[in-house]
């Protein structure tokens, strides 16, 4: 690869009014994006704008033909059926979650599905060469046969850039690659992304964390809802974080939510010093020292990056369900409580309604009618039989209630739409009738019209009397709907605003930094022999 | 065609089980020359595969809450030499060598379901261990012996309904339960049909309706006729009789109860079971002790069949019953079965069984063919569910049992489809 200076076209690649739709979704709108050769360029936007759409389209993870639009590479419009077609090219995209092979070395893992041989056999000799003088490229110490299951994740993030090396990469893809590691790491990280400049490799990275961004970006593209807003040039523009987080953020308020009177009442749940380990990792805190509470009434929102913590913190609250629980106390009108299981929770009247509907959600075996009355059959059963009458008879109220689209609800729920599932799955909780419902990105993946309806439900619940806390990736959403936000910053809770003082901007802030501010504890009378809150 | 799809439901296929269990008695009748549909070849039929019809049943459970039990012939082994160890040498009497089999069968069970449940074993490999560790203690504690038994014991595994009442020329008893059947089957039936349209549910045509019970009906009756016409001292045997109260126990356990829905919750999804409050240990452990229970029962019938307890009892059953199992519509995946299926499932291979066995094919050519037949079964399940379609077993077990089908669509690729579907 020659240097940028004496290339004749400094574009290497143009991606060109890309759309990509999902069924229901639009993901990208006419996306186009152009990345001179030998640059490091940015992408930003909030989660769920669209930028993993855009590389995916790129690697050809979403084949040609399912999007529309050209992506034009090296001069040339690329039609990729798969990754292994945009690899040949050149184009190497190193996901968020690593592709890494734990139980294999890191020699193994460099030369996976490209292992070079010798009539044949694998030439283990060659590879042992060659993956030390990549280890050396990209800084990394260790000996090649070390299990990568025994290297840390920052380590582990240089291999896959030496295995995207062995590819002979010219446009390396990095998605989120510094999420998961710590500050040396991922200083050390972003020096070998500059080092990879200096030999003429363009990069394409997605980060969250502006700090970063700032520091070796040289252009930056910003996506929000699907759409490009803008490119700026780091240098020419002046470009800083704050002006970063204005083209993120930047769209108005349209009246997306139903109008709401919020009738709070006073504190009745609340968590104190809630310390939660992860679950296989020994030494990591998911939940560190997190406090909140929440009113009757009151919707709370819980904003934070994706990674942050908030559905660990959610999990473990919820009848621990997540993590390894270290400390911490849990109050509710007043009494403590302290379930060990899902099911005790939910005899405490708490709900939770999962992010990822699919995987923790929903059994899509399922009709509709069974999923509505999963979490609270002993409500419709009499000496542990099940009454099918009023099994059909709840699940036709919420469908009508909700306004569920379906036929009937002996449909299976695989069969719903995004939208009608999750109201499916609102059901499934309101039918348990809890005091305290957390919502868990109660609209991702849903379209508009559905989100309308989603927001009222919510609102309804909270007229009801019940506690509602929402999470949710989307700020726009949560400044709709909350009454109160809590910011979360990697396991920690660093902040809480009310309607009136938040902003996208200020809870971005809050959102990316540890800065501590002082937090109002609620005023649950405390049993004696507590230590004091904090 | 039309009025086909609308008596089954929509789509023909989903009766293909049953259809497929029809065409083979059908064509083994014709074949045989009439030797098939005797008295005395289908008591025989079900005398010799009620045991593996009730392994069935605990089977699907494990099925359908994603595990597998390879150790049901074993168990089977070790709890019938126990126990007739137990009648010969401590002399206790038939009843009290049932409920120690039965105990000792929960015994094991609780063993199983503790590596299973609460250790995190697959169940593949804790009931592998299982089969060596049983068939082991089958031997050593019998001595690879055979160990004869009372009549009176052996009466649960060959008896049949005794004579009652005035001389009919039929067997009053078996009569009797034939009426009293089919008098449950157009109950149920009607009763569903009122609550569906008290609900206003959508409910099938009156016609279909009719069509469906004097079809079934017709069945029952028949089937009693073959039972109540046997050669005198035989009639319907208690080997079915048990078998046919552990179906209607076990579906109602399946498809109506608390219990039955957390297993179906934790197949279908293990995760999204526990985060709605489902105790998914708990009905791990509960589903492989059962298991055990019904396998120590299925041996001591056998052992009451064959008249003595032997070292290779119960040799390839875990095999039968999983066979079962996945010819009536169960998903490997779990999540997915019915026991209704299942027996529809161990019928086909019984009949098959038996029909090659009458036609004089020798076991070599018997095996290839169930093999083929298993595979085939499965293929054509897993190639209608890739098509969108309902299961074989359908909508016709609607209300013996819960059926559950996804068809791919936006949300489900038909990838995952196939996975459930398998």
């Amino acid at each position: 690869m020659t240097s940028l200076d004496t290339h004749s076209d400094p574009i290497i690649l143009e991606m060109r009014s890309i759309t990509k739709e999902f069924p229901g979704v639009k993901a990208l709108s006419e996306v186009s994006l152009r990345v001179k050769a030998g640059e490091i360029h940015a992408i930003c936007g909030e989660n769920g704008a669209g930028k993993s759409t855009l590389m995916k389209v790129l690697s050809g993870v979403y084949p040609y033909g399912s999007y529309e639009g050209d992506i034009v590479y090296q001069s040339e419009v690329q039609e990729f059926k798969d990754i292994r077609a945009s690899e040949r090219a050149g184009i190497v995209i190193i996901h968020q979650e690593l592709a890494l092979i734990p139980e294999l070395s890191i020699m193994e893992n460099i030369f996976l599905g490209n292992e070079p041989t010798k009539r044949g056999v694998i030439d283990w000799a060659e590879a042992r060469t060659r993956s030390t003088e990549l280890l050396a490229r990209v800084g990394l110490r260790d000996h090649p046969e070390t299990p990568v299951k025994e290297i840390g994740v920052g380590k582990q993030q240089l291999v896959e850039i030496a295995k995207a090396l062995n590819k002979s990469v010219k446009l390396l893809i990095l998605d989120e690659p510094t999420a998961a590691l710590n500050e040396s790491d991922s200083q050390h990280l972003l020096d070998l992304m500059l080092g990879l400049k200096g030999r003429g490799i363009t990069s394409i990275m997605i980060s969250h964390k502006l700090n970063e961004i700032e520091q070796i970006a040289d252009s930056i593209t910003i996506i929000r809802d699907g759409k490009a807003i803008e490119t700026l040039d780091v240098k020419a523009d002046g470009v800083d974080e704050d002006r970063i987080i204005k083209g993120m953020v930047g769209r108005t308020l349209e009246s997306r939510f139903p109008d709401h009177e919020p009738k709070i009442g006073e504190v009745f749940f609340e968590v104190k010093n809630w310390n939660v380990g992860h679950p296989q990792i020994q030494d990591r805190m998911v939940c560190k020292d997190s406090s909140f509470f929440v009113r009757r009434g009151e919707i709370v929102g819980f904003a934070g990056l994706m990674g942050a913590g908030r559905t660990e913190l959610a999990r473990s609250v919820f009848g621990r369900s997540y993590g390894r629980f270290i400390s911490g106390h849990i109050y509710k009108d007043g009494k403590e409580l302290t379930f060990r299981n899902v099911k005790q929770a939910i005899d405490a009247r708490l709900g939770y309604v999962t992010e990822d509907r699919k995987t923790l959600g929903l059994n899509l075996l399922d009709d509709i009618k069974a999923t509505t009355v999963s979490a609270a059959l002993k409500k419709i059963s009499k000496h542990n039989i099940v009454d099918a009458n009023k099994e059909f008879t709840v699940a036709e109220q919420y469908r009508k209630s909700l306004r569920t689209k379906t036929p009937s609800v002996e449909e299976g729920v695989a069969k719903l739409s995004g939208g009608n599932q999750q109201k499916v799955v609102l059901a499934k909780w309101m039918f348990t009738d809890p005091d305290l419902l957390i919502l868990d990105e109660p609209t991702r993946g849903i379209d508009v019209g559905a989100k309308y309806e989603i927001y009222g439900i919510i609102q309804q619940l909270a007229n009801q009397g019940k506690g509602v806390i929402v999470i949710s990736s989307e700020l726009p959403e949560l400044l709709g709907l909350s009454d109160r936000i809590y910011t979360i910053f990697e396991g920690a809770i660093t902040g809480v605003l009310d309607k009136d003082e938040a902003s996208q901007e200020s809870l971005m802030k809050l959102m990316t930094s540890a800065r501590k501010t002082a937090l109002p504890s609620g005023n649950l009378p405390e049993p004696s022999g507590q230590g004091p809150t904090q | 065609m039309n009025a086909l799809k609308k008596l089954f439901g929509g789509n023909t296929r989903q009766f293909g089980m049953i259809f497929a269990l029809v065409a083979l008695i059908v064509f083994f009748q014709i074949f045989t020359e009439g030797r098939t549909l005797t008295p005395g070849n289908v008591i025989n039929l079900f005398n010799g595969n009620s045991y593996i019809l009730i392994l069935a049943i605990g089977m699907v459970l494990v099925i359908i809450a994603g595990h597998i039990d390879l150790s049901v012939g074993s168990i089977a082994a070790f709890v019938g030499v126990s126990v007739a160890l137990a009648i010969r040498d401590w002399g206790i009497p038939w009843y009290a060598g049932i409920l120690l089999g039965l105990a000792l069968g929960a015994l094991i069970g609780a063993w199983q379901g503790f590596w299973t449940a609460y250790v995190g074993i697959p169940a593949f490999i804790v009931t592998l261990a299982g089969m060596l560790l049983f068939r082991g203690f089958n031997q050593f504690v019998g001595k690879s012996n055979t160990i004869p038994v009372p009549k009176d014991f052996q009466y649960i595994g060959s008896g049949y309904l005794p004579e009652v009442g005035p001389n009919t020329g039929f067997n009053n008893l078996t009569v009797l339960l034939g009426l009293l059947g089919v008098a449950f089957v157009i109950f149920s039936e009607l009763r569903s049909r009122r609550n569906a349209q008290a609900l206003g549910a959508e409910v099938p045509e009156g016609w279909v309706v009719i069509t469906k019970l004097v079809l079934i009906c017709g069945a029952i009756l028949y089937a009693t006729y073959l039972f109540a016409t046997g050669r005198p001292g035989t009639s319907f045997p208690i080997p079915g009789l048990i078998l046919a109260v552990l179906v209607i126990i076990y579906g109602f356990i399946a498809s109506k109860t608390i219990i039955g829905r957390h297993i179906y919750a934790v197949g279908g999804n293990r995760h999204a079971a526990e985060l709605s409050g489902v105790q998914s240990k708990k009905v791990n452990f509960l589903v492989m002790m059962n298991m055990a229970i019904l396998a120590g029962l299925a041996g001591m019938i056998f052992v009451g069949r064959s008249t003595a307890s032997g070292p290779f009892d119960g040799v390839g059953w875990e095999l039968d019953a999983i066979a079962a199992v996945f010819i009536g519509g169960a998903a490997v995946t779990g999540g997915v079965g019915t026991v209704i299926g299942s027996i529809v499932g161990g019928l086909v291979m019984a009949v098959l069984n038996n029909g090659l066995q009458l036609l004089g094919v020798g076991a070599d050519l018997t095996q290839i063919i169930k093999g083929l037949v298993l595979l085939i079964a499965v293929a054509f399940d897993v190639y209608n569910k890739s098509q969108g379609k309902k299961s074989i077993i359908g909508m016709m077990m609607k209300n013996f049992g819960r059926s559950s089908e996804i068809g791919p669509d936006e949300t489900t690729s038909t990838k995952e489809a196939i996975a459930k579907g398998a």
